[in-house]
């Protein structure tokens, strides 16, 4: 068992005193972030890019996945006793969440979530040291033709499934590769888009865009329609579970990450699908069909288990192939670039000390954020209260950090706050983000083996699909492509019988 | 003086302002022809003579990027001639019941400008408390000893963690010599 020796080599790294020290920072940032209303996972990520600066790349990316599976533990206790959900990961533990809340059982809802992020943390991560060697073995011989196919294909996923409107993805990431095209061109020098500026000629950092997008466009957009009243959380006791209720929930517990995980691995939105997936089937399983829709426990235990599964889902793609599947892995990939690092299945061979050590110090996050989580739930849960100008105050100052931190440059604040204003922008007219980020992140990379292929290839276009790899990616896009054509075929079937 | 001629000509006039709101997308769709035809001009104009390396040149993909934008631009303004409309982003915190509070945002992006400015000459934490202590005045906090008080405490610790303990070098500016 390969995996295994690397696994406990990779414990040998995560325990290390600093190294617990990172993922313990991360859990309890991770928690806060998710508690709090307005800040994403992707958000927070995106606001400590600049440690990468200072911070070795084990302890900062040990950090980041900490704040990632944080973040998803704390999203939920915001949803049951708050109802309006801001990760859309955690919508679904609003719909059956919320109203036990309101009945007076918001610790169990508490503890059935704690409990199935855990679970589903757990397995999940299992799953991905089971498999992530296996992918990253059968990817290893892959080349420029097969990294472009992977690009493509993240391009073509982030348009099209995310989001309602194809043609608003489809701009939102025209407008990021446009951004990614600002600086000298990689292989020959040219200056592209710099209008003869110095400043632009290195390129806009993708820290800058990051930050801008995720941190000073939604900041901007809350401070333009903040509640005048910020709802009030339900107050709540120490989260427990009852026999009985324990009965109800292990098997939605175990059920969860079997449904989450490959809906993480896969380009199809993270959270969102598979959560609401467990949700429709916890309920056609329940014994207790009457409760639902006033607070069954099942549908709160379940999704949230196939919420943090899907979490480790991401990092298999995101580790294996370098394929970006949700918004923090996006940002996750740029602290890689930061680094000079290239996630793929090389990643494996070249930096195990790395990956193994991130990948145990996910299994002693979980740890952590259990014993967090459980017995703390009513003190997180006073971070609901936090003063509204505090919180957009505090988002911006350390947006204005992190971007001065990347060159001590002003003119990085001034693009900041331009990139800000476009994001401020884009949420208002329905253009979602993530494909602007992954098109600043992949592009300029998917330039470059677009090119490369093409050299090898002396130019035959043949020589973008001369790998089954790549043919087998390009498949895979074109029933991405065509799946919208093939749905609305499907119903008028229905409707004609 | 109320003719009827005057109000004939105002009653369009508000039909077609309350029209141009209603599709103020089509600002979007405008944008977006013009980032077109700039990343184009930019890719076409350029000197590309000096040492090609591999048959595609640096041109290429500014080309289809900007071409992708114009087809987008114009595909957008169909949708939204149609009637489509881009689903504004919905939080925790946002109600979208109300009209948009632009002078909020106005404030914050000068807030934020005076910091880009002021950051150099008065250092870090002089100029990263007063953007915390303006932001928060800005969204709305009045609390005069409670406000400053935190943009202080907050711009210094960040100084120290970021300057002393990440290494990440950030301007003292002349507060920093005095201490």
């Amino acid at each position: 068992m390969n995996a295994l020796n690397s696994l406990m080599d990779g414990f040998g790294t995560a325990l290390t005193p600093l190294n617990l020290l990172w993922a313990a920072v991360g859990v309890l940032l991770g928690t806060a972030i998710g508690v709090l209303p307005g800040i994403g996972p992707a958000m927070a990520v995106a606001l400590l890019l600049p440690v990468t600066y200072g911070l070795d790349p084990i302890g900062a990316f040990i950090m980041f996945a900490g704040i990632y599976y944080g973040a998803m533990f704390g999203g939920s206790t915001t949803s049951i006793l708050l109802n309006t959900p801001g990760e859309s990961a955690a919508v679904v533990a609003a719909m059956e969440g919320n109203p036990m809340a309101k009945s007076g059982r918001g610790a169990q809802a508490l503890a059935a979530a704690a409990i199935g992020h855990f679970a589903g943390g757990m397995v999940g991560t299992i799953l991905l040291v089971a498999l992530a060697p296996t992918v990253a073995d059968l990817a290893v011989d892959i080349g420029a033709p097969d990294y472009f196919a992977i690009m493509v294909l993240a391009f073509i996923a982030v348009t099209s499934v995310l989001g309602s409107s194809r043609v608003r993805g489809l701009a939102s990431l025209l407008i990021g590769l446009t951004i990614g095209l600002v600086g000298l061109d990689q292989m020959t020098g040219q200056q592209r888009l710099t209008f003869g500026s110095l400043q632009l000629a290195d390129g806009v950092d993708v820290v800058i865009v990051a930050v801008g997008l995720f941190a000073i466009g939604e900041a901007l957009w809350v401070a333009a329609h903040l509640r005048r009243r910020p709802p009030e959380p339900i107050p709540v006791g120490r989260p427990w579970l009852g026999r009985a209720d324990l009965r109800r929930t292990w098997k939605s517990w175990a059920r969860g990450p079997f449904i989450g995980f490959p809906f993480g691995a896969i380009p199809a939105g993270g959270a969102e699908i598979p959560t609401f997936l467990s949700y429709v089937t916890e309920k056609r399983l329940s014994k207790h069909k009457d409760e639902w829709g006033k607070g069954a426990i099942e549908g709160v235990a379940g999704p949230e288990s196939a919420a943090s599964a899907s979490a480790a889902g991401t990092l298999v793609s995101m580790l294996t192939l370098g394929l970006p599947t949700t918004a923090v892995a996006a940002v996750m990939l740029a602290a890689f670039q930061q680094y000079g690092i290239q996630p793929g299945p090389l990643l494996f061979e070249r930096e195990p000390d790395l990956v193994w050590g991130l990948i145990a110090s996910l299994f002693v996050g979980m740890v952590l954020l259990l014993a967090l989580n459980l017995p703390l739930a009513p003190v997180w849960a006073k971070l609901l209260r936090i003063p509204r100008p505090y919180l957009y105050a505090g988002i911006l100052f350390f947006a204005a950090v992190g971007a001065y931190a990347v060159g001590g440059e002003v003119i990085d604040l001034v693009i900041l706050l331009i990139i800000g204003l476009i994001g401020f922008g884009m949420r208002r007219y329905g253009l979602p983000v993530l494909p602007a980020v992954i098109g600043v992140i992949l592009g300029p990379a998917a330039e470059q083996q677009l090119r490369r292929a093409l050299q090898i290839s002396d130019g035959s276009v043949t020589g973008l699909v001369d790998t089954p790899f790549s043919v087998t990616v390009y498949a895979v896009v074109v029933l991405l492509l065509a799946w919208p054509l093939v749905r609305r075929a499907l119903p008028r079937k229905g409707s004609g019988t | 003086m109320t003719t009827p001629t005057t109000d004939a000509t105002t009653a369009p006039a508000a039909e077609r302002r309350s029209w141009l709101r209603d599709h103020s997308e089509l600002g979007v769709c405008v944008l977006l022809l013009a980032l077109g035809v700039l990343v184009l001009t930019d890719a076409l104009t350029m000197d590309v003579d000096i040492a090609q390396r591999g048959p595609v040149g640096p041109t290429t993909v500014p080309i289809v990027v900007g071409g992708g934008l114009l087809v987008v631009a114009a595909l957008l303004a169909v949708d939204v001639l149609r009637g489509g409309r881009g689903q504004a982003e919905t939080g925790e915190d946002v109600d979208l019941s109300e009209p948009a509070d632009w002078r909020t945002v106005l404030l914050l992006t000068g807030v934020f400008l005076g910091t880009a400015v002021l950051i150099e000459p008065l250092g870090f934490p002089v100029a990263g408390a007063l953007l915390f202590w303006g932001a928060a005045y800005a969204l709305g906090s009045r609390s005069i000893d409670r406000d400053p008080l935190i943009a202080a405490v907050l711009s210094l610790v960040t100084y120290a963690v970021f300057n002393n303990l990440l290494g990440v070098p950030l301007p003292g500016g002349p507060l920093m010599g005095v201490l």
